[in-house]
């Protein structure tokens, strides 16, 4: 994907409430540069666009020309004159019928085949930026990005756009119609439309407000309704039903009270285009019956004119409509285009990238330091509080290392920037000699695997869940690799062994039992560097010690790093290291570290009396 | 029960769908007779106007136009008649219109928020169990997007009383002035309704395809989205987008048919009423000139074509809506008719310090997979499909526990300790009496559960749970959950909970929004806060299932000792396998595969009970061996090089 656009367009999500007219203009513009699948056929379909729009003064004239050719030609009636009118027009509605038809299927094709490579597009790259695993709160966005933001510009192209131009179409059309007919006539109907013009601004602008309101009060209504479905047993333990009811009950009817608002302002609406609807033919009648003593114009005219008349009043009515449709759709499209603008930060060097070597991987931290982005900014101009601050470090092959701390000590930070989770702002991290920057993902992925603290699960069984990206290993495969990490015995308990289904994000199982899936599936990868992040953090201390010992692969020998709030990984463990504030502060094997005190000593000590005196 | 052995799900298409519609417009009349009055009369005022109007029309085209333009002179008194005539007729007929869309608007949205009431209601009522059984997007819909669909037919109902009106006057107006254009009419009125009905239908089921592929992609999204981490560091990028490539393209195929559909039957509806003026014209000439018929009363039909056009299409909306009325309501009613339901007695919960609890012989088995839809089965008689689970058990892939039984003093503190998956957090569960057990009796305070009146068991017990659920409200607000307690209990709470000290670093202290599910704070601070929730009650038994696995050790040992050192007036059951909440405890009931395997004091059970002691000695074993083979390796040669 090769873009040109500069970097001065990368903004922070502006909401639709910061919409401002230019902004929509230059929004709709970038939006149609990154799909030009929309342009394909473009003139084609707005011209049949316009065939279809012109179709709507046939009746109007065909009754002109009935009235005045057929009845009232002063030869008595012409029949023929009125068969002739009537077939030309049958004709012409044919024809309006196909073009419209037309137009409708090739808008909908070029319109959805666009999208949905812009939806692909947009999660591949959400996928591809690091943002996903440092803000868990922004994925619920992150989800409406591909799914309903999308959804509103493809309403709009297909159907509020599209009304938008047919209405403005309508408009001119009839505006054009009415002036071939009689331009007295037709300045004396648009002066009685104009204070209605002005209204109808006046009511687009409460309506935008009163739609926006609502969909403010529709979000916070199924984030309430989400709350009482999901903190259910929260809800029922505490037995406080009764408020949670009444807060809902309360957000539900906030919800109804902004919906009727912005039905009311529509209902005046549409009230209002019927009184000025009425005006205008009034006026026609008066103005028309003027004109007609002077012979100016026939009856046959001011009969179109009525006619004319309602093709008036609707488009103006739906585009005050429309234009609503249109700001939602722009901010949405909006949303979109920022997540495409921001640039992948760990971006995979792909086919120049190199091969890591074979073998249990050799690690170098080289004067590393990182900063987390504040908001907006992007991560190599990152300016947020210091997480990791000159971290030198060199850790052999087949080495078992266990990186502990406190909280926020930066020992997650380091495991992250380990496995290219993240750039460090500072310094280079080398995988056996190799800048990791520089290693194709690829190859990385393949050899240096990460088990997270939560080790998500897709919905499907357990054999799906660990075989996943090693679609080749067989039941018999999977039975070994679980008997191997000493889960044979967790294994037979379930109800359906290997096909038992974990339910959605895993929730048949309890969490314990979802970090020991997520352990199985890193073990049948087989890397040569294995990060643990609080793997089994959930896990009972049995099994813990037994898949660890499994997982650390003593044969195989490969690199361990393992960060941990159990200190007994560390008393495991090769070698120590310990993070405080950012620094690494102490190294080494556990016995040294102990009688050096400092750091570890602290930690050591708060665990032992955690673990009691009983031993 | 597999997917297989449910009845198939009746499409809704189907013969019983315009009686079952009806049933649907049945009820939303009942329940908001007034805005429907509002909207109907309102719909009623402006189908007369708008016959009046072309009335009106008519007679001007006869008695004003053609006379005036004949005889080169105006009638000012005639002209200003039919000026008042056409602005009255509009004012009348916007009067109608606000009050039609008015009342529809109305109806729409009480009936929206009022059965969003009663289904959340319910959804408070009903146990946890069936709970358990639908899948948290399923009750989210079905409060949002079912009550919705269920009631949308409210929106074109008004309006569909008006437009029979309408189509009734016009009707007698066509027969009595001239049959033959009567008979047009006839033809393509009909003809529309009848391509509108076609079309509704099958752009419903369409769209209805379109919408279950927009799901999927939004479910894909967000599974991914969710896994993000475990995506990157197994590399699935490919993968992942291949997955929702499919998706999305399926999503793009379903929704170029729709388009296509709309394609097709857009323009014939368009055109249909345009065909009838233009025959109205045509016949009508002829009729004209036989006499039968003025120019007038030609114009007055030409535009009463127009306008009876749009309301035609009002029929079709309504039929288009029905079918998913009828399935928003089927899956709406299936909820507010759910029977699951937890009994309670009379007696209280109340009492001096700690509570005794025991559980004797008790088994629950949770199915892993059976999951009830509910739209699963659409008939009269709804078979609850809980009970149908429940009579399957036999062969169904359950877990839980079999048997369970022990008790705990008032005032002691229990441990309850055993491997992943052994069954703790189903006690635990069971003991606040989330569940009701299969069999056996829990008991507390010498009462069986069932016996307590309701929010006694609330109002005196606390739980809290390993994945803290924080509200999206202040932090006071999540330890209160609405309860008046004065700060300083509050502050107690939170000080024991190791809690006090990060809060009142927040900006707005104890004042500060948390966010959605707290967002904007750690794990370990979220279960900080939701035990000081459990503490700030004072319950007389408090269950604490792992409720602190995402806090630092060092703030771990101090939540504990201060809970030793505190000497709560309750009960406390701890799920635990660590080491510093078995130290915390009296006694240890140590469970195995669904059993109580063994109890007694953590050094008996160390003694006498190998699987207990393989369990909890985890660590230190592995540090002697460890030892041992390094002393070994020191022995026989040089420590290797680190």
């Amino acid at each position: 994907m090769s873009r040109h656009r500069e970097a001065a367009t990368t903004r922070p999500t502006t909401d639709a409430r910061g919409a401002q007219p230019e902004g929509a203009w230059r929004t709709f513009r970038r939006g149609l540069a990154l799909s030009p699948e929309l342009r394909v056929g473009l003139a084609v379909t707005m011209l049949l666009a316009l065939v279809a729009t012109a179709g709507r003064a046939i009746v109007p004239i065909a009754i002109q020309r009935t009235i005045d050719d057929g009845l009232e030609s002063g030869a008595g009636l012409d029949l023929d004159a009125v068969a002739v009118v009537v077939l030309a027009a049958f004709v012409a509605v044919v024809i309006t019928a196909l073009a419209s038809g037309a137009m409708n299927y090739r808008l909908a094709a070029v319109v959805e085949t666009a999208l949905s490579s812009l939806r692909v597009r947009a999660f591949r790259h959400i996928h591809d930026l690091s943002m996903l695993h440092q803000a868990t709160q922004q994925r619920g966005g992150l989800v409406s990005r591909v799914t309903s933001d999308i959804d509103e510009i493809s309403r709009f192209m297909q159907w509020a756009g599209l009304n938008l131009i047919t209405s403005v179409g309508q408009l001119t059309g009839a505006t054009l119609v009415m002036f071939a007919y009689s331009w007295r006539l037709t300045v004396l109907v648009l002066v009685v439309f104009v204070p209605f013009m002005v209204g109808a601004r006046w009511f687009q602008r409460r309506l935008t407000v009163a739609y926006l309101i609502v969909r403010e009060k529709v979000g916070v209504m199924l984030g309430a309704l989400a709350e009482t479905v999901v903190g259910a047993p929260v809800v029922r333990a505490y037995g406080i039903e009764e408020r949670t009811q009444a807060r809902l009950d309360e957000r539900i009817e906030e919800h109804r009270r902004a919906a009727v608002r912005a039905g009311t302002y529509s209902s005046l609406f549409s009230g209002s285009g019927e009184v000025f609807g009425a005006l205008a033919t009034a006026a026609a009648v008066v103005g028309g019956g003027l004109l007609g003593i002077d012979d100016q114009v026939t009856v046959g005219t001011v009969l179109a004119f009525l006619f004319l008349i309602t093709l008036f009043v609707d488009p103006v009515l739906i585009a005050a409509e429309v234009i609503n449709e249109g700001q939602t759709a722009v901010a949405g499209w909006r949303r979109v285009l920022d997540i495409l603008d921001v640039e992948p930060d760990v971006a995979d060097p792909g086919q120049e990238g190199r091969e890591l070597p074979p073998g249990p991987v050799h690690i170098r931290f080289e004067h590393v330091s990182f900063r987390y982005p504040q908001p907006g900014e992007v991560a190599r101009a990152a300016s947020g509080p210091v997480v990791l601050e000159d971290v030198e470090v060199e850790i052999a092959p087949r080495t078992r290392v266990a990186v502990v701390g406190e909280t926020v000590s930066g020992k997650t930070t380091f495991a992250k920037l380990l496995t290219r989770l993240m750039d460090p702002l500072e310094g280079r991290v080398l995988l056996d000699g190799i800048p990791v920057d520089e290693v194709r993902f690829s190859s990385l992925r393949r050899r240096v695997v990460m088990v997270p603290q939560d080790g998500a699960l897709f919905d499907g069984t357990i054999a799906d869940n660990v075989r996943m990206g090693h679609e080749d290993l067989s039941d018999e495969d999977l039975t070994l690799a679980f008997l191997e990490l000493g889960l044979g015995d967790w294994v037979d308990e379930l109800p359906d062994h290997l096909r038992t289904p974990v339910g959605e994000r895993g929730g048949s199982l309890s969490a314990g039992e979802r970090q020991l899936v997520a352990l199985a599936r890193a073990y049948v990868a087989n890397p040569d560097l294995l990060v643990l992040d609080e793997a089994t953090s959930a896990v009972d201390p049995a099994t813990e010690v037994r898949t660890q010992r499994a997982l650390a692969g003593l044969t195989s020998g490969r690199t361990t790093v393992t960060i941990a709030h159990r200190l007994s990984t560390a008393e495991a463990a090769d070698e120590v290291l310990v993070f405080d504030a950012g620094r690494l502060v102490q190294r080494g094997h556990h016995r040294d570290l102990v009688a050096e005190g400092g750091v570890y000593g602290a930690l050591h000590a708060s665990w032992t009396r955690g673990v009691g005196t009983w031993s | 029960m597999t997917v297989a052995d449910r009845p198939t799900p009746r499409d809704p298409s189907d013969d019983g769908l315009l009686r079952r519609g009806l049933a649907v417009i049945g009820v939303a009349l009942r329940s908001a007779p007034r805005p429907f009055s509002v909207g109907i009369g309102g719909s009623l005022v402006y189908a007369i106007m708008m016959v009046l109007s072309s009335l009106v029309l008519g007679w001007i085209t006869d008695e004003v136009l053609i006379p005036t333009f004949a005889a080169g002179e105006i009638d000012r008194g005639l002209l200003l008649t039919a000026v008042l005539l056409i602005v009255g007729v509009a004012l009348f007929k916007a009067i109608g219109v606000v009050g039609r869309r008015l009342g529809a608007y109305y109806a729409q949205f009480s009936l929206q928020s009022s059965y969003r009431r009663q289904v959340t209601r319910r959804y408070l009522e009903l146990p946890l169990a069936w709970h358990r059984r639908h899948p948290t997007g399923e009750l989210l819909s079905n409060a949002n997007a079912d009550v919705e669909s269920a009631f949308f037919v409210a929106a074109p109902l008004p309006m569909a009383v008006g437009a029979s009106v309408l189509l009734a006057i016009t009707a007698a107006l066509l027969i009595v002035t001239d049959p033959a254009l009567a008979a047009i009419g006839f033809a393509v009125g009909p003809l529309l309704g009848f391509a509108n009905w076609f079309y509704q239908r099958r752009m419903r089921s369409a769209a209805t395809v379109a919408q279950q592929a927009r799901a999927e992609v939004a479910e894909v999204a967000h599974e991914s989205f969710d896994a993000a981490l475990v995506v990157k560091t197994l590399g699935r990028e490919d993968a992942e987008e291949e997955r929702f490539r499919a998706v999305s393209d399926d999503l793009r195929d379903k929704m170029i048919r729709v388009g296509r559909l709309r394609a097709f039957f857009d323009p014939v509806i368009e055109a249909l009423p345009n065909v009838g003026i233009l025959l109205v014209l045509l016949v009508g000439a002829y009729r004209v000139r036989d006499g039968a018929l003025t120019p007038g009363d030609l114009v007055q039909f030409a535009y009463l074509f127009r306008l009876v056009a749009l309301p035609m299409r009002v029929f079709g909306w309504l039929l288009g809506e029905l079918p998913r009325a009828v399935v928003g309501w089927d899956r709406v009613s299936r909820v507010l008719a759910a029977t699951d339901r937890m009994t309670y007695g009379d007696a209280p919960g109340a009492g001096q310090g700690g509570a005794d609890a025991a559980m004797v012989e008790v088994g629950f088995l949770h199915p892993t997979s059976a999951r009830e839809r509910l739209d699963g089965v659409a008939g009269p008689v709804a078979p609850a499909a809980g009970d149908d689970l429940t009579s399957a058990g036999a062969e169904d892939h359950r877990r839980g526990i079999d048997s369970v039984t022990f008790d705990v003093a008032a005032g002691r503190t229990i441990a309850l300790v055993g491997a992943t998956g052994s069954g703790k957090s189903t006690i635990a569960s069971l003991l606040v009496r989330l569940y009701d057990p299969d069999h056996g009796q829990v008991t507390y305070d010498e009462h069986a559960l069932p016996d307590l009146a309701r929010d006694q068991l609330a109002d005196h017990v606390a739980i809290v749970f390993q994945e803290a659920f924080l509200f999206d409200d202040t932090v006071r607000e999540n330890i209160t959950l609405g309860a008046e307690l004065p700060h300083d209990r509050v502050e107690a709470a939170a000080r024991l909970a190791q809690a006090h000290g990060f809060v009142t670093a927040l900006g707005a202290g104890y004042d500060t929004m948390v966010g959605e599910r707290g967002a904007t704070l750690s794990g370990g601070q979220r279960q900080r806060i939701a035990l000081a929730r459990a503490l700030v009650r004072s319950p007389r038994l408090l269950v604490l299932d792992d409720a602190t696995s995402a806090v630092d050790p060092a703030v771990e040992s101090a939540i504990l000792r201060g809970l030793a050192d505190a000497e709560l007036p309750a009960t406390v059951i701890v799920v635990a396998y660590r080491q510093g909440s078995i130290a915390l405890a009296d006694e240890v009931v140590f469970v195995d595969e669904g059993r109580v395997a063994a109890r007694g004091s953590h050094r008996r059970l160390l003694a006498e009970v190998p699987a207990y002691r393989q369990l909890v000695t985890a660590y230190e074993e592995e540090a002697r061996e460890r030892d041992i083979a390094e002393q070994a390796a020191a022995e026989a040669g040089p420590e290797p090089d680190r």
